[in-house]
């Protein structure tokens, strides 16, 4: 089988919405929604990596890098974010974080 | 000049900001104390030079830096109301700040990182520079959301804003992947050509994620979530700088990107607008009339103020864009006010925030309550204050434009939130009086005054400001 652009889309569709369920159906803890915020950031840099390919085009690849970088970025301001509720709130269970509503 | 100190003369006002926040780090981290000092006076230098050289600098138009950004009217008339909500802000807050002990060198810093990164995203023009942009902006903001680290309810206000603004980023970023791909370029020009005429599924479905991600940031309901509870949470100055320069920058982008990159997907964005307008409207004004604190109520507030705004967007003429122009500057300098007499709030020195606590203001603080009233009528446009004329021009724009469903409803709404503005009114007037606020500070004072007097008098001389709109509103066509 030749893989073609759309078999490289369709992977990252998938891990999109693994992501987005990650996050919307996860009940249990916040570190999972981090991991699923890396999985939507990594999809779309195979989305933007195999489209770069594809046209032969640098520009994708490129935006790609800058998306990791700002990834990592935030991945350290959330853990610190995290640290400080933890601190404050003794839990990180997502159901935990209900001070404020309505 | 050659094309580098030609680009590097537009973008003075960037590379002052920048310039200074990394020398106010290395200032911050030798000095190494606990209180911020300087730093705050210094920022808020940095900020009015930059205004100052916006106000004074180039007149034209440039697309700088291999068309990663423009330098034009609309751009340079949004980074001056982002960086005048950003130095007030800043003014306003310090005595907030060094009361609850949070004074830290940080603070100041990461309001002018934040501020950094609305400038070059009010002026992005192609994908990479939004999306560098959008996150310099945004995770500066989940800080300072969550900047009183020993409060709970601050932390559980930047752990929430981090993980919706996260998803919204997310979002935004797939939606900017799709376009790429179907348009072939990150270029706003490029995508504009690569839809004009036929517009292909995969760029509107790019579209779809894009606006999520932007409504999140603009807080415009279905994507709303997150605002009530970190306005509520976060440090009232922190607040009130999400309530006013966040939200100019978010709708500059927005406009931007829907006029610049996709005027020939108008029929398909419309809809869009359309639909999170009115909803935004409605939640904005109905959700907001059980709330007690007063906090909360401005969040529901700033909700509805971005639904009426888009509503000038959804017209998508000059004049709409016109419209939003006028909305938001005027929603800033309601705003201010608004979280100045917010800030004053303050009994024996403990900040209170329920409305009920403005029981009475009138009998004690008579001058207070009749500017914080001004304000309060203005937010719920009424004749001849200033909100009246914001609502006004949008509301024109889209009758021309022959939305009269939206306009209508729109009235409506703004009818309905009248309803809460006027209760903190009727509470500060009527209702049995409450313990004497403190004096407030100077700055407050200052701020409170200066923004009633423009709501209340700027029927009386508008054309100054209505005229540098729209020459403003024109470069964007």
């Amino acid at each position: 089988m030749i893989l073609s652009l759309s078999h490289f889309l369709i992977v990252a569709a998938m891990l999109f919405t693994i992501g987005v369920a990650g996050i919307i159906l996860n009940r249990k803890n916040i570190i999972v929604v981090l991991m699923s915020v890396e999985l939507i950031l990594l999809s779309v840099n195979i989305n933007l990596v195999s489209f770069s390919s594809f046209f032969g085009d640098l520009t994708g690849q490129v935006f790609s890098l800058f998306i990791l970088t700002v990834a990592a970025a935030e991945a350290a301001i959330g853990l610190a974010i995290l640290v400080a509720y933890y601190r404050n709130r003794g839990s990180i269970a997502v159901e935990d974080i209900n001070l404020m509503k309505g | 000049m050659t094309p580098l100190s030609l680009a590097l003369a537009h973008s003075l006002p960037e590379v002052i900001l920048a310039v200074g926040v990394l020398g106010l780090v290395l200032y911050g981290a030798l000095r190494g104390k606990a209180s911020d000092g300087p730093v705050t006076e210094i920022a808020v230098g940095l900020l009015g030079a930059a205004i100052l050289v916006i106000l004074l600098g180039f007149k034209e138009q440039a697309i700088l830096f291999d068309g990663a950004v423009i330098d034009d009217g609309f751009g340079r008339f949004m980074k001056v109301l982002a960086l005048i909500g950003s130095l007030t802000a800043l003014v306003m807050g310090q005595d907030f700040l060094a009361r609850e002990r949070i004074d830290k060198f940080e603070f100041p810093i990461l309001v002018l990182l934040a501020t950094l990164g609305m400038m070059v995203l009010i002026s992005a023009q192609n994908l990479i520079s939004m999306y560098l942009g959008l996150e310099l902006m945004s995770l500066a903001l989940y800080v300072v959301a969550a900047f009183n680290r020993d409060d709970l309810r601050a932390s559980e206000a930047g752990l929430k804003y981090f993980v919706l603004g996260a998803l919204s980023s997310g979002m935004l970023l797939y939606g900017a992947s799709l376009i790429y791909g179907f348009a072939g370029t990150v270029d706003f020009a490029g995508i504009a050509a690569a839809t004009q005429g036929h517009v292909s599924i995969g760029i509107i479905f790019g579209l779809v994620f894009l606006m999520t991600g932007l409504a999140f940031k603009m807080s415009a309901v279905p994507f709303h979530m997150w605002t009530p509870d970190v306005y509520e949470g976060a440090p009232t100055p922190v607040t009130a700088f999400f309530g006013s320069a966040v939200k100019m920058a978010a709708v500059a982008i927005t406009v931007r990107v829907l006029m610049t990159a996709f005027p020939g997907a108008e029929a398909q964005w419309r809809q869009i607008i359309v639909f999170i307008s009115i909803l935004s409207m409605a939640l904005g004004a109905f959700a907001a009339i059980g709330q007690t604190n007063i906090k909360r109520l401005m969040a529901y507030s700033a909700i509805g103020h971005v639904g009426f705004a888009l509503v000038g967007l959804a017209a998508g003429t000059q004049e709409g864009v016109f419209g939003v122009m006028v909305y938001m500057a005027i929603y800033l300098v309601m705003t201010l006010g608004s979280f100045a007499a917010i800030l004053s709030m303050r009994v024996a020195g403990h900040a209170v925030e329920q409305i009920s606590d403005l029981s009475g203001l009138a009998k004690n603080n008579p001058l207070m309550a009749f500017f914080f009233a001004m304000l309060m009528f203005s937010l719920a446009g009424i004749p001849p204050l200033a909100g009246f004329f914001a609502k006004w021009y949008v509301f024109n724009a889209a009758i021309q434009a022959h939305l009269y469903p939206l306009a209508v409803i729109g009235v409506l709404s703004s009818a309905v939130a009248a309803y809460y503005y006027l209760r903190v009114v009727k509470i500060m007037y009527f209702d049995e009086a409450a313990p004497a606020f403190d004096p407030p500070t100077p700055a407050l004072r200052v701020v409170l005054a200066i923004t009633s007097l423009f709501v209340l008098f700027l029927f009386a001389y508008p054309a100054l400001f209505i005229d540098a709109t729209a020459t403003a509103a024109k470069s964007l066509f």
